[in-house]
């Protein structure tokens, strides 16, 4: 059963850390999300693109919906555009899009809204973007996700009960022949059903701690890996120290349904003798 | 002298076969030393486990120290075994523990401190012969040694009422009358003694012991008044 439980535990760990990663990283997208947007300024002319940046820079900051204004370089979008249109860019005749990100002070359809209709006299070719619009749909699957994880913690921790349930009965129907001795000379119930939860205790508790490390060893060597790509959104998933203290106490969760689960089974199992 | 236990009407069936034991009534007194016979089959072990409480009659009613434990709620049971030991013709030793171990098991279980344990089993081990033995595990120890680790491990809580079933049956004739010896110097000490056994000869050897009969699951001898030897007042 040891083998089992380190099994059952190694995965249960690898589940809870992916669950609390990607949970983590929902939460932080959705926060960068809440109420941000941006202004895109699509003009081929770029001395008109600048004019028109300028104006709307003035108006946005006078806007009452807006929180907070800033003008994204011109160098970092290049920057960002160097990857798939090559470092000749900046000397190209590409009309690179001007990009302004804004905070708005709610997430309410109408702030939105009341937005666009100030800014639209200024030129037909400024659009707003909400970021939720284009990053929601990634923080909802990961939320999916996040759940999926504890859904199948909670198929992995039943799979457990029933793998203790199991050896619990063989055990207890192997010992039969001492039960019934220790019954006739006065053992309780539940001095016997604590023998049976001592044995399964120790059981779980080298078995739990077994696929704690195992599994503790593989996060590391994902984070690892996580951190080398650079993107932003991949190390998002990461694990805070309090998530940390949530893994190491699976183990102790294990150890403590084995046990529970035995005494349990044991103490349905002595019910049924005399 | 008071009486320890009481059957009366006792019958016992297991499933929906006829009945093992019947109409079986008969008492037996404090520091009394009984001897049950009969025929293979006649019922002597299933009247033993009725005593020992690892059954429960179809009928009739059984007192044990003054309690109907017929009627007894299954948690108050164990507090019963405790006042009672019990020695099987197969021993049951626990295989994994050894001698030490299996005779300290019955005072562990009553919940003595390990302090206390060492001194009685020290002394058990000694009164039975198996002090330089007590590491052995079961296994290895002769078949006489290992019905003495069950007698030691049947008497170390002091019981009330010592049950052996056919304590003789696997140990040599010497043997047996050393097994003997120890059961009267317990009897001598208070303890009520029920020895089922084949060993007709055997009950000739204890003065004033009482003897039982079983036949077909009918006790022959309801009174206690056959003896082995007969006792003067009953012979009036």
């Amino acid at each position: 059963m040891p083998w089992v439980i380190a099994i059952m535990m190694f995965l249960t760990v690898l589940m809870a850390a992916a669950g609390l990663g990607l949970f983590h990283a929902a939460q932080l997208l959705s926060r960068d999300l809440a109420g941000g947007a941006t202004v895109q300024v699509i003009e081929a002319d770029a001395v008109s693109r600048q004019d028109t940046v300028a104006r709307l820079k003035q108006v946005l900051a006078r806007a009452p919906e807006v929180a907070k204004v800033e003008i994204v370089p011109e160098s970092t979008l290049l920057d960002q555009l160097r990857p798939w249109l090559g470092d000749d860019l900046a000397s190209s005749d590409l009309p690179v899009p001007a990009l302004i990100d804004v905070q708005l002070r709610s997430d309410a359809p109408q702030v939105l809204a009341s937005l666009r209709s100030r800014i639209a006299p200024i030129s037909a070719g400024v659009r707003v973007e909400p970021h939720a619009k284009f990053l929601g749909p990634l923080s909802g699957l990961m939320r999916s996700l996040a759940w999926l994880a504890a859904g199948i913690i909670l198929l992995m921790a039943i799979a457990t009960g029933a793998v203790v349930i199991l050896a619990a009965r063989g055990a207890h129907d192997s010992h039969r022949a001492t039960i019934d001795v220790l019954h006739l000379m006065g053992a309780t119930d539940v001095q016997i059903a604590r023998l049976f939860q001592r044995r399964m205790a120790l059981d779980a508790l080298f078995g739990g701690t077994l696929g704690f490390a195992g599994a503790v060893a593989v996060i590391l060597i994902v984070a690892q890996r996580l951190k080398s790509t650079g993107s932003d959104i991949v190390q998002s998933i990461a694990l805070p120290g309090e998530t940390w203290l949530l893994l190491a106490a699976l183990p102790i969760a294990g150890v403590g349904l084995a046990m529970l689960t035995a005494r349990m089974t044991v103490l349905t199992a002595l019910e049924r003798q005399l | 002298m008071s009486s320890i236990v009481q059957f009366e009407n006792v019958g016992l069936r297991y499933g929906l076969g006829s009945e093992t034991l019947s109409d079986v009534s008969f008492s037996l007194h404090a520091g009394g030393f009984y001897f049950l016979t009969g025929a293979s089959g006649a019922g002597k072990t299933s009247l033993l486990k009725l005593l020992y409480l690892a059954q429960r009659p179809s009928r009739g009613v059984i007192r044990l120290f003054n309690e109907d434990v017929v009627t007894l709620p299954r948690k108050r049971l164990p507090g019963f075994r405790r006042r009672i030991g019990v020695v099987f013709q197969d021993f049951r030793l626990v295989p994994h523990l050894s001698t030490y171990d299996n005779i300290a098991l019955p005072l562990r279980v009553s919940g003595m401190m390990e302090s206390e344990i060492a001194a009685p089993v020290a002394e058990m081990l000694g009164w039975v012969g198996l002090a330089d033995r007590a590491d052995a595990r079961p296994a290895t120890l002769s078949g006489g040694e290992q019905q003495r680790v069950a007698i030691a491990r049947a008497v170390i809580g002091r019981p009330e009422i010592l049950i052996a079933d056919e304590p003789t049956g696997n140990v040599d004739p010497d043997m047996a009358d050393r097994l003997l010896t120890l059961f009267e110097a317990l009897n001598k000490l208070g303890t009520t003694l029920v020895v089922a056994t084949h060993d007709i000869p055997l009950i000739g050897k204890v003065a004033g012991a009482h003897m039982m009969r079983l036949d077909r699951g009918r006790l022959q001898d309801p009174t206690g008044a056959l003896r082995y030897p007969p006792r003067r007042s009953d012979m009036k």
